[in-house]
């Protein structure tokens, strides 16, 4: 048998880590605009991760509170973004972030 | 009513006149015309009447000083000055002389400015100005004093430029206002410095205060409220307003020169005489500005051929005798001589009026001649009054010039009184050369043969003509103006002749103000209280005295008869004046003004140019400019800089967040650490 493996807060941390990476890399990297948007959802979820580890190590349930309110600013982005990523599209027929640079300086 | 509760109404006398300006601005044209005027000189008479009141009310009172406040007029933390009045006896003669010939003057200005189309405003400025100059001497501190300083200032160049039409007389108001201005400085900063030691503008504060101040502040003090004088009385080398505010109507020049305006100086050095007591020096050089400058505008006078410029000069040297006698410490003799030259030098100005009135507008005296058969009162008045400035006994002018003088030389002020003494000559000869041409001699008012003659009268000049727009005023050098003939030289109507005759009455009279003689000296013993302190300058003996008074009139009587012996006969030829002549380069130095205006203008139109060049290319473009314009310009190149940074690429802002986030936790990380 395996040998049990003990899943310490270290785990979870490390991989909300390499999450928060993943969806900042993809950020950066990528160009079209819903999945930079879902790089963002990563990026916030990571930071959920995080919190509800803390709050477990910690017992503390303030952690988990937090994360609600994350899930609900979340949710709300998520309106107001797919809402404009639409209007993008109805006008652009297409949806790369770089094209998209009119508010310039 | 007590004679106390009577003092207290002492500012019904400024405020009667201001009334009428208010009233004649707001409604002068609705009046009318001679109601306007006739509006404008009963008010001037109920001032002098209140003034005569207050006089009265002055001698039941001891001591003979009563101030009033009306109300507070700057309230200003530890500054605080009043709307406040005094009558003591030197405000109180100064009211009854301005408010009395004022009155006169008003009176004739009636006649005057008959026909004139801004006929209701005229009289309004004129209201305003003589309530200027209550305000100015019935002030009890010296802010009150600014004020009406500033009022008198002002009005004089409403009146000098009354006709604006004229170039020469807009130019010559902005010269009165801006010659005064200069003196006003000298004012101001002498108020900055007495509140700064006496802690109030008060006079009352000032006659307990100055004693107590260091010799070397009460100086600086004395010759700035003097630089103000100066200014103000056309001393020296702030002279040159005064002439070309000829330019004004006849019965302004006299106001300004008789009643108002120019013995505002006198009166300001008289007021503040502590300052000048407690300075010794300052009083120095007052002496020997006023002796200058009696000399100086006497020999300008000499040569000239407008009517009214001899007696501007004239007046200017008038002014010049009143500042020696302050400077010595005669006040009360400055002061009586103010009094006895508002009276001659208001019949001079007023019957110099008539005569230009009655002549189509003409004031060149070497195109007049003669006329005395056509002007008989006119003459009369004239006569008297020069006899009264030339210093012949009895008339008044000598009572006052001979005090004057004589003081000079009790006070041990020989220079001062040599100088006083040979401009006595020439006053005698400047005046009887301007009654010769303009009263004796021959006729030279007709146009010659074959001449164009303009069949018109005076008032029938149309004010837009280019000959009216040229203006009257003759100066030195030009060649004498072709007479216009009219149907006959006239005498004015009766509201100009009546002024002109009392005030010559004045003249002959004026002298019983203050005869030499301890108990007739009215003037003297009524000013006393007010110059307290002052050491009383004595006749060393009776014999000196009447010794002095004897050159005095040898002087006055040499002058005339060096100016009989050129012009018993008149002029022969316009354009040839033998006393000109005579002087050679001399006269044309004199006919110049001494080239004071000339070196002036030269002066603004070189270095001062260059100067103002400098300030608007250098400092103002450069300096100035160059500092604004050079913030703008930082400005916009960081912008410009900085704008690169928002390329509208969401991915670059994503990288600048997340650098930042990096930035920050690794400072975070490192601190903690």
């Amino acid at each position: 048998m395996i040998a049990a493996l003990e899943l310490t807060a270290n785990y979870y941390l490390v991989l909300a880590a390499l999450l928060f990476t993943i969806g900042t890399v993809g950020l950066l990297i990528r160009r079209n605009v819903l999945v930079m948007f879902m790089c963002v959802e990563l990026m916030l979820n990571a930071a959920n991760l995080t919190f509800v580890t803390f709050a477990r190590e910690l017992d503390d349930v303030g952690g988990q509170a937090i994360v609600f309110f994350t899930l609900v600013v979340a949710a709300a982005e998520v309106a107001v973004g797919l809402a404009i990523i639409v209007a993008i599209f109805r006008r652009r027929r297409g949806a790369t972030a770089d094209d998209v640079h009119l508010l310039k300086g | 009513m007590s004679a106390r509760e009577l003092l207290d109404l002492v500012w019904l006398i400024p405020a009667l006149p201001l009334f009428g300006a208010v009233v004649l601005l707001l409604f002068g044209k609705r009046i009318g015309e001679p109601a306007a005027g006739w509006l404008g000189t009963g008010l001037m008479g109920l001032a002098f009447a209140w003034s005569v009141v207050t006089f009265l009310a002055l001698r039941d009172v001891e001591p003979r000083a009563h101030s009033y406040d009306l109300f507070t007029w700057l309230p200003s933390g530890g500054f605080e000055v009043k709307m406040g009045f005094l009558a003591d006896p030197l405000s109180v003669t100064f009211i009854l002389f301005v408010t009395g010939v004022g009155a006169l003057i008003h009176l004739y200005a009636i006649g005057y400015m008959h026909g004139d189309a801004r006929f209701g405003r005229f009289f309004a400025y004129m209201n305003l100005f003589a309530a200027s100059m209550l305000v100015l001497v019935l002030g009890n501190n010296f802010l009150v004093t600014f004020l009406g300083w500033e009022g008198v200032g002002l009005c004089s160049y409403l009146l000098v430029s009354f006709w604006f039409e004229r170039n020469s007389a807009a130019v010559a108001g902005k010269k009165a206002f801006v010659t005064n201005r200069i003196g006003d400085f000298g004012f101001m900063l002498a108020m900055f410095l007495i509140f700064a030691r006496l802690g109030s503008l008060d006079y009352g504060v000032m006659t307990e205060g100055a004693d107590g101040l260091a010799n070397g502040t009460a100086t600086a003090i004395a010759l700035l409220l003097f630089l103000g004088a100066v200014g103000k009385s056309a001393q020296f080398p702030l002279h040159v307003w005064l002439p070309d505010a000829m330019e004004g109507p006849t019965p302004v020049s006299a106001l300004i020169h008789a009643a108002t305006m120019v013995t505002a100086g006198v009166f300001l050095v008289a007021r503040a005489h502590p300052f000048f007591e407690a300075s010794g020096s300052a009083s120095e050089v007052v002496a020997w500005v006023g002796a200058g400058t009696a000399l100086f505008a006497g020999t300008i006078a000499l040569v000239q051929p407008d009517i009214k410029r001899v007696l501007a000069y004239s007046t200017v040297s008038q002014l010049g005798y009143m500042f020696l006698a302050l400077g010595v410490g005669a006040y009360g003799a400055a002061i009586f001589l103010v009094v006895v030259h508002a009276f001659f030098k208001a019949t001079l100005f007023l019957g110099a009026g008539s005569v230009i009135h009655g002549n189509a507008d003409n004031q060149d005296i070497r195109t007049m001649g003669g006329l005395r058969r056509y002007m008989p009162y006119t003459a009369a008045a004239f006569i008297i009054a020069w006899l009264a400035i030339a210093g012949i006994p009895p008339f008044a002018g000598f009572w006052a010039k001979d005090e004057v003088l004589a003081d000079a030389f009790f006070a041990d002020q020989f220079g001062v009184w040599a100088v006083g003494t040979v401009a006595a000559a020439l006053t005698a000869l400047y005046m009887a050369r301007e009654v010769w041409l303009v009263f004796f001699g021959n006729e030279r008012f007709r146009a010659p043969a074959g001449g164009d003659p303009v069949e018109e009268h005076a008032e029938e000049t149309p004010r837009d003509s280019e000959e009216w727009l040229r203006g009257p005023t003759v100066a030195y050098g030009e060649p004498p103006r072709s007479p216009r003939l009219t149907h006959d030289r006239h005498e004015v109507p009766p509201t100009m002749v009546v002024p002109v005759l009392v005030l010559a009455a004045l003249s002959v009279v004026g002298g019983l103000l203050n005869l030499p003689f301890k108990t007739l000296e009215h003037l003297g013993h009524w000013l006393e209280p007010v110059f307290e302190g002052v050491p009383e300058i004595e006749a060393t003996s009776f014999l000196s005295a009447a010794r002095l008074s004897t050159l005095s009139v040898f002087m006055g009587v040499l002058g005339i008869a060096i100016a009989l012996l050129l012009y018993r006969r008149g002029l022969p030829d316009p354009a040839r004046d033998p006393l000109d002549e005579r002087l050679g380069v001399a006269g044309r130095v004199f006919g110049h003004a001494w080239y004071v205006d000339e070196s002036i203008a030269r002066a603004v139109a070189g270095p001062g140019r260059r100067f103002a060049d400098w300030l608007n290319d250098g400092l103002d473009h450069r300096g100035i400019d160059g500092a604004v314009n050079g913030v703008a310009d930082l400005v916009r190149r960081t912008g410009g800089g900085l704008r690169r940074v928002q390329s509208g690429l969401v991915r670059n802002y994503a990288l600048g967040v997340v650098f930042g986030a990096a930035g920050l936790l690794l400072f975070l990380v490192f601190r903690a650490g």
